[in-house]
């Protein structure tokens, strides 16, 4: 063994570029022209990180399915559930709940967002994204964009279902579109909660257990299935100020073609709030992310 | 500025209440190889993570290329690059799609990043490998992947950390030689490792850490010389012989003589030749036969011993029932 090595060695001692093996040469030909472009700003870089997602996703098509089957499953479930006993029927329960279902299955589908991250960190490819010399946020931006298409993609499923099931939007296709602007706003800006869980639990699964614990009470005790005049005056309350039901009542308002209330403004607020709160708070754990 | 490549001063980063790194001292000249050698858990990764701007130090400073890794991370970020010890690649995508990935981080246009992926994949023998997906990679690609995408923008310093661990002899060797071209290059390379030959191969200069401390460090002839010129191994042709021979050994060169797990097999640190042929000549006299004998350098595990007191693998599994 150490013959060898040490043969190897004579043979490929450095004694300058012209020497060595043609492959030893056609290396020294690529480090000598790795020249630096000038560097890239946040936006370019955040962006790359977005297109990396969506790589991604045709090469793994099977993440798909928590934008598709999901969504669907949710809707014709739900629908169908609570159609006839809280609405008469499922026309027209459809009708109130299906800007409600769009927000609660993309807001599930936010929490992947953190598990993604956990395994992508395990896996050591974000020692990579870390040690370049970039705007440090733009792995979890781009990130952040590549779930938006994919909370897109379930929200568009989510339309086509509900359209099908006979969901009539008053807002037309300009109201509808505009609402689900709202939720992918208002998912973006929760990711930034994910993020920060991923960078602080040390396993997927709890990341997994902890976005669990903290989406299932805002989903249901919130406006989204029935109105919460029904609910009894604590749980009333806490309807009230969980900004999930502000989201829905944006998307309600935007999709039925109502005026636009307050609520849109305490969606902003509350979106701006994750943001500004998490973000730094990630960016913080993402210092010394292992 | 200064020039020296790595500059640490009482470096010390715990985890809980495990001290990783214990005070740390480095001093590493720019160009050639330097080899951070050590048993797993002697917190190698952790000086590389924190000199990589990957991990803050709990205390001490670390200059690296003449920048500070706290106040200065994005200067020394924008002049290193780090091989992780797990593949630092995106496995979902390929090979291709990595290195363009990489290239239009550092700023390469579409088109530019596409054909510096080219000339990598091609430089790097991926090129066949490049529309594959890297999970379908071999240890071996997957580590030449990794290297070439730590030289999209060639770097004044590259981390290696455990570059060959888990690789068969001929990736091993593979990827010796990038590390010889780029050194070539101009590119000072740091590397840690647990085999004590590949840093005996590859490096210029070694520094040895246990248990967060630097514990010894030189080139690796200095670090044999510090245990005895030499080694004298010896196999009895009769094991029953061994612990007569032994005892001749031991009186001859005077020092002590070791038995090996071979049970034929006795070895010692010597000063020189001069005693040993005497020593053998005493083994004839005694009756001894021997069926073979040699005297080399020490090797590096050797040094190891007698610089911790204890073997590597010894530490090894130390570290793990700590970990379990």
């Amino acid at each position: 063994m150490s013959e060898q090595t040490n043969s190897t060695r004579t043979e490929t001692a450095p004694t300058g570029a012209n020497t060595g093996t043609p492959a030893q040469q056609a290396l020294l030909a690529v480090l000598v022209s790795g020249e630096r472009p000038p560097a890239p700003n946040a936006l370019s870089t955040s962006l790359t990180f977005g297109h990396r997602a969506l790589l991604k996703i045709r090469h793994v098509p099977e993440q798909l399915f928590d934008v598709t089957l999901f969504p669907i499953i949710m809707t014709l479930l739900f629908t169908f559930i609570f159609g006839g006993a809280l609405a008469g029927s499922v026309e027209d329960y459809i009708q109130f709940f299906m800007p409600g279902v769009i927000v609660q299955s993309v807001v599930m589908i936010t929490m992947y967002t953190g598990t993604t991250i956990r395994n992508d960190i395990e896996k050591g490819v974000f020692d990579r994204f870390r040690s370049l010399p970039i705007w440090r946020p733009s792995a979890l931006v781009g990130m952040l964009l590549g779930d938006t298409v994919r909370f897109l993609i379930a929200s568009a499923v989510m339309v086509g279902v509900g359209l099908l099931l006979g969901w009539r939007p008053q807002g037309g296709p300009v109201g509808v579109m505009l609402g689900i602007l709202v939720v992918l706003l208002f998912s973006f800006s929760i990711g930034w909660i994910w993020t920060f869980i991923a960078l602080l639990m040390r396993s997927s699964g709890a990341v997994m257990g902890v976005s669990m614990m903290v989406l299932m009470p805002l989903t249901f005790a919130s406006n989204i299935f029935v109105s919460p005049t029904t609910l009894p005056g604590w749980l009333e309350a806490f309807v009230g100020v969980n900004p999930l039901s502000h989201v829905v009542t944006s998307a309600r308002e935007l999709m039925g073609g109502a005026e636009l209330g307050s609520s849109f403004l305490i969606v902003l607020l509350w979106s701006a709030g994750f943001v500004l709160v998490f973000g730094p708070l990630t960016m913080w754990r993402y210092r010394d992310a292992r | 500025m200064n020039d020296l490549a790595i500059e640490t001063s009482g470096l010390v980063k715990t985890f809980g209440t495990t001290r990783a790194v214990d005070g740390v001292d480095l001093a590493i000249a720019r160009g050639g190889v330097h080899a951070v050698l050590g048993p797993n858990g002697a917190g190698k990764t952790t000086v590389m993570r924190v000199l990589a701007t990957l991990t803050r130090p709990d205390a001490g400073t670390a200059r690296v290329l003449g920048r500070d890794v706290v106040s200065d991370s994005k200067e020394v970020r924008r002049r290193v690059s780090l091989t992780g010890q797990f593949a630092s690649l995106d496995e979902d995508l390929t090979g291709r799609d990595n290195l363009r990935l990489i290239g239009r981080l550092f700023g390469y246009s579409g088109r530019g990043a596409r054909s510096r992926a080219e000339e990598l994949l091609d430089a790097f023998s991926l090129t066949d490998a490049g529309d594959k997906q890297v999970k379908k990679y071999s240890g071996g690609m997957r580590r030449r992947l990794d290297i070439a995408a730590s030289i999209v923008v060639t770097p004044e310093l590259l981390f290696l950390d455990e570059p060959t661990t888990g690789l068969d002899p001929r990736s091993r060797n593979e990827v010796w030689d990038i590390v010889r071209a780029m050194v070539s290059g101009g590119t000072t390379v740091l590397l840690t490792t647990q085999y004590l030959e590949e840093a005996d191969q590859l490096a210029d200069r070694i520094t040895v850490i246990d248990r967060g401390q630097v514990i010894a460090e030189g080139t690796s002839a200095e670090l044999k010389a510090s245990v005895g010129s030499g080694t004298l191994v010896v196999r009895v042709m009769d094991r029953a012989d061994r612990p007569a021979a032994r005892d001749v050994l031991g009186r001859e060169l005077g020092v002590e003589v070791r038995e090996e797990i071979d049970p034929s097999a006795l070895t010692a640190n010597v000063a020189g030749s001069a005693g040993v042929t005497r020593a053998l000549t005493a083994l004839e006299d005694a009756g001894i036969t021997l069926a073979q004998f040699s005297l080399g350098q020490p090797t590096l595990d050797e040094v190891f011993l007698s610089i911790t007191g204890h073997t590597a693998e010894d530490d090894e599994t130390e570290a793990e029932e700590a970990a379990a």
